[in-house]
């Protein structure tokens, strides 16, 4: 800080750090506030994503990932699934 | 019938003791029989607070337990004749309450008693859930700080589903939300969360702002509940919010950064 700036009373430049506060609070708790109502819907979803893909192709159901990312107007769900490759599903038999 | 007022937060740290003790004492100094629980069963500290850590004989387990009368575990304050307080176990677990035994001792404090005051435990186990259960009132306690308003939120949640009043269906618990620790001058650099913006998001009636004060920390120490140092900002704040839930109409104080001038920018000026 300079010597000017402290005899005006001045405060050095920070970033205003309470409005990220303000704006990650809410949409964390927009997204709190529905799954309180309902129960968490992800393993379930999950569980039963694995069961509909393994119907039609041999998979493992440990390379299931499952990820929601939370944004203020839009979510998105990912779901990846690792399918075997050709040479893995001919040793297999 | 007394009024049961739980004060919680969810999260740790934020002043439930401090404001329990505080808003017990403001209540008992305005004539109304008070009485104080310590729900925080294996973790007592209402006790020290309130500088009574020297008379507990009995607590709450004990009576619970069958083990000695209401009466004998009570402890009158000797400030406020009014007030009593009934101390938490310290070497009992949580698992030592039990909801038939805690509606047993309300019921029997409701007879003698027109405010009771539970000061929860933090978190949202069952300690936490037996302090709020039988609540009529809840007087939530919350940092301007992002962990604490979102476990307030979450603790909001718990009382509207979880409490006897919503389980019953009957008229939901009533919500007061109390901030603590409160720096206007940080606030003025947009280091901390505004007043405004922890109403706009939790959206409960707001009872009062306890501004960060050392007095605080000194009346711990002395174990004299912060209330009664009229002297402080914190303890003028706690009077303010006592007067506001007896229903009179108190204007905010200290929530504007004083102006500081040449001199104690110089020499450091610091909230008394």
């Amino acid at each position: 800080m300079s010597w000017l700036k402290f005899f005006r009373g001045k405060q050095e430049e920070t970033p205003q750090t309470a409005s990220q506060a303000k704006e990650r609070l809410q949409i964390v708790l927009a997204h709190e506030r529905i799954s309180r109502k309902g129960e968490d819907f992800l393993p379930k979803l999950q569980k039963e994503i694995v069961e509909l893909v393994a119907k039609h192709v041999a998979i493992d159901a440990g390379r299931v990932n499952v990820s929601l990312e939370r944004g203020g107007d839009l979510s998105t769900l990912a779901i990846a699934v690792e399918l075997p490759g050709p040479e893995q599903a001919q040793r297999a038999s | 019938m007394a009024q049961v007022i739980v004060v919680t937060s969810g999260k740790g740290g934020v002043g439930k003791t401090t404001s329990s003790a505080a808003v017990a004492t403001g209540l008992a100094q305005a004539g109304k029989k008070t009485v104080v629980i310590d729900f925080d069963v294996g973790l007592r500290n209402l006790d020290l607070i309130m500088g009574v850590e020297r008379r507990v004989v009995f607590d709450i387990v004990n009576v619970i337990s069958g083990e000695a009368k209401l009466n004998q575990a009570l402890i009158r304050d000797k400030r406020v004749d009014t007030l009593s307080i009934l101390p938490a176990s310290q070497t009992r677990d949580k698992d030592a309450l039990t909801k038939e035994g805690v509606k047993g001792v309300i019921e029997e404090l409701s007879k003698d008693f027109d405010y009771i005051l539970c000061d929860s435990p933090a978190g949202i186990e069952k300690g936490a859930l037996l302090a709020l259960y039988f609540a009529d009132q809840a007087i939530v306690v919350t940092n301007p700080e992002v962990s604490s308003v979102r476990d307030s939120d979450r603790i909001l949640g718990v009382l509207q589903s979880k409490s006897r009043r919503a389980e019953e269906k009957r008229d939901p618990v009533k919500e007061h939300l109390l901030v603590t620790r409160y720096d206007p001058a940080r606030v003025e650099r947009g280091e901390m969360l505004k007043l405004d913006d922890i109403q706009d998001i939790l959206r409960i009636p707001l009872l009062g702002v306890i501004p960060e004060s050392e007095s605080v920390l000194k009346a711990s120490n002395t174990g004299n509940p912060v209330i009664l140092d009229g002297e402080s900002q914190a303890g003028q704040a706690y009077k303010d919010a006592v007067s506001r839930f007896l229903g009179e109409d108190r204007p905010m104080r200290f929530i504007e950064a004083e102006k500081k001038g040449f001199l104690s920018r110089l020499f450091g000026g610091r909230a008394a």
